[in-house]
């Protein structure tokens, strides 16, 4: 009994961090411009693809790794000075639709240079699994887990003790606001997408060794980190963080007691019922509506 | 009505006049059925998104209920096409309510995420449930029987599909002037100017989207009957997607837009096959380019362009 249920519980915390990654991603763009940037699943397939491609050129994996979060991190700020910026102000549905344009051009290209086959990473500290209570966890687990972590802290050192990061959530609370206090606000849509294209594909890499990765992962990783974001109430970082460590949870639980072939839906059937029952997500807070 | 719009509706249905007999094959022929079949299905989305400002990421879960319902009652059941349809269309209908009542209490982009879950989990139990539905690779549909007579043949198929076509314009056009559809402006206008006039912003929302969820549904019904065949791609996202993405490059709010969209779309895969391996590519980058150039859609802004408005 515990051994299966601590081996499910892990399995779900590991991809939840990846999700909670990707919902992090999620939220600083909504913050920054009320954009949902359905392109984020592919800025984790980029990561994976691209940390792939480098090792397998030969270059040592810490370059490799750096590359493939640099590269996306560019993509991002691309997607945002050509296709976002030029719109501002456009309806959500428009917004919406470039960003669905970005996420099919960036599939699409790596679908024409990496090919369509499934590709797999080296773990970056072996394979022998470490055993808890008879259940075992893989050493990349702690990886994804313990970065995970130290970049939750890192953004939490960022927005509530620098000025750049004050100056971002000063943008999301009142983008005029904000203007009128010299809070250069397209400084902030330019960080805001460079640093979630950065956290995706943070997650892309660090979660490969394990579920292995191909040109086309990034839609289903991409709308779990979405409902993720939603399930901790859209907006909210730390509500992020913890949507995606129970959307991973509970698909892993809902995988393994119920049924493997419907885990997919799990986090749908999920957020229908939050969105019925508690509209504003578990964490979110209570906002009112001014006219 | 004003002038301008009836028109519209004359040149419409004089080009389904005419189309049949200047198609120079049945590929052509299969090619503007489809370009039909998906026009009906943006008129209905358009009330949705361009009238009332809610966003639907899974009416192809809507569909694919119809389609599916037109292939399962018939062949396990041995219902009545018709009979088959329409409770497709009721069952669509139902769900398409218990859904949006909760959900349209709130604002922002939780109807999108609602329905993209929705669509999500519909395509999901299509792909498991292959003793009923034959799971991923599809099952075959009955025929469709209209008053004893067996549909079977394309020629028939495109008049039935002109007439939804001819019909659904002339009812949109109708709606969009009725107070039904002034309503519905004014909730998209301001939904709290709209509430200080009267109007049951709930209420209208609702009824919106039931109603574009049961086209959706009725028309999937159709394209499986007319196709003898349905998958679960039919129901999957990127046809949502792609439904959404007919809306906004033809136009928001615009009855000719969603025309226009329509057959722009289903045309654009058979033009981009040319590009062998870049199709998506070209597609991602088509859309980034209308919408950054267009953001109101082709038909709002050429005829702002052209400045003789609808």
């Amino acid at each position: 009994m515990l051994p299966q249920f601590l081996q499910f519980l892990f399995s779900g915390v590991t991809v939840g961090a990846t999700y909670a990654l990707a919902a992090l991603g999620f939220t600083l763009i909504y913050n920054a411009s009320n954009v949902i940037n359905f392109a984020q699943g592919e800025f984790i397939m980029l990561g994976g693809m691209l940390a792939v491609y480098f090792t397998q050129a030969g270059l040592p994996l810490p370059v490799s790794l750096i590359l493939a979060i640099v590269i996306p991190a560019v993509v991002g700020v691309l997607v945002e000075k050509l296709a976002i910026e030029p719109v501002k102000g456009a309806e959500t549905v428009t917004l919406i639709i470039i960003t669905i344009g970005a996420s099919l051009f960036i599939r699409g290209l790596i679908q024409v240079w990496l090919g369509k086959a499934t590709h797999s990473l080296p773990s970056f500290s072996g394979d022998a699994p470490i055993e808890i209570l008879g259940a075992t966890l893989l050493p990349q687990s702690l990886w994804v887990l313990g970065v995970t972590a130290l970049v939750v802290v890192a953004l939490w050192y960022f927005f509530s003790r620098t000025l750049q990061g004050k100056a971002m959530l000063a943008t999301s609370f009142n983008r005029l606001a904000a203007e009128l206090v010299g809070i250069n606000t397209s400084w902030v849509l330019f960080m805001s997408f460079a640093m979630s294209a950065a956290l995706g594909a943070l997650g892309g890499i660090l979660v490969t060794p394990i579920t292995l990765t191909s040109y086309d992962v990034g839609i289903m990783l991409g709308l779990k980190g979405f409902v993720a974001a939603v399930v901790g109430g859209l907006g909210s970082g730390l509500g992020a963080v913890l949507g995606g460590l129970l959307v991973g949870v509970l698909e892993a639980m809902g995988a393994g007691y119920i049924s493997s072939s419907y885990k997919d839906a799990i986090p749908f059937v999920l957020i229908l019922l939050i969105l019925f029952f508690k509209p504003r997500g578990l964490f979110g807070g209570k906002s009112t509506d001014r006219v | 009505m004003n002038r301008n719009a009836y028109f519209g509706l004359f040149i419409v249905v004089g080009i389904l006049l005419v189309l049949p007999f200047v198609v120079p094959n049945s590929f052509y022929l299969d090619l503007v059925i489809r370009m039909a079949i998906n026009a009906v299905i943006v008129l209905g989305l358009n009330l949705l998104i361009g009238f009332a400002g809610q966003i639907s990421l899974g009416h192809a879960g809507f569909l694919g209920i119809g389609a599916y319902a037109s292939a399962v009652l018939p062949t396990h059941f041995g219902w009545h096409p018709v009979l088959a349809l329409a409770a497709g269309a009721a069952a669509t209908g139902l769900l398409a309510a218990i859904v949006a009542r909760p959900i349209f209490k709130l604002k922002g982009h939780y109807l999108a995420m609602a329905t993209l879950g929705l669509g999500i989990i519909l395509n999901i139990a299509l792909r498991n449930e292959a003793a009923w539905t034959g799971g991923p690779d599809g099952m075959p549909v009955p025929a469709m029987a209209l008053f004893g007579y067996e549909l079977n043949n394309d020629k028939q198929w495109y008049w039935v599909i002109a007439l939804l076509l001819s019909v659904s314009v002339w009812a949109s056009l109708n709606l969009i002037d009725s107070p039904f559809g002034r309503a519905l402006r004014a909730l998209h206008g301001s939904e709290v100017a709209s509430q200080v006039v009267g109007v049951d912003v709930v209420r209208y929302k609702v009824a919106i989207f039931v109603m574009s969820a049961v086209f959706a549904s009725v028309m999937g019904s159709v394209t499986a009957h007319y196709v003898g065949f349905v998958t679960p791609n039919l129901a999957d996202f990127f046809h949502s997607i792609e439904l959404v993405t007919m809306v906004v490059i033809g136009g928001m709010a615009s009855v000719y837009g969603s025309l226009v969209g329509a057959v722009l779309l289903t045309a654009l895969p058979q033009a981009l096959a040319t590009f062998e391996g870049w199709e998506t590519v070209a597609f991602g980058s088509i859309l980034m380019a209308c919408m950054v150039f267009m953001p109101k859609g082709l038909v709002p802004t050429l005829a702002a362009k052209f400045g003789k408005g609808q």
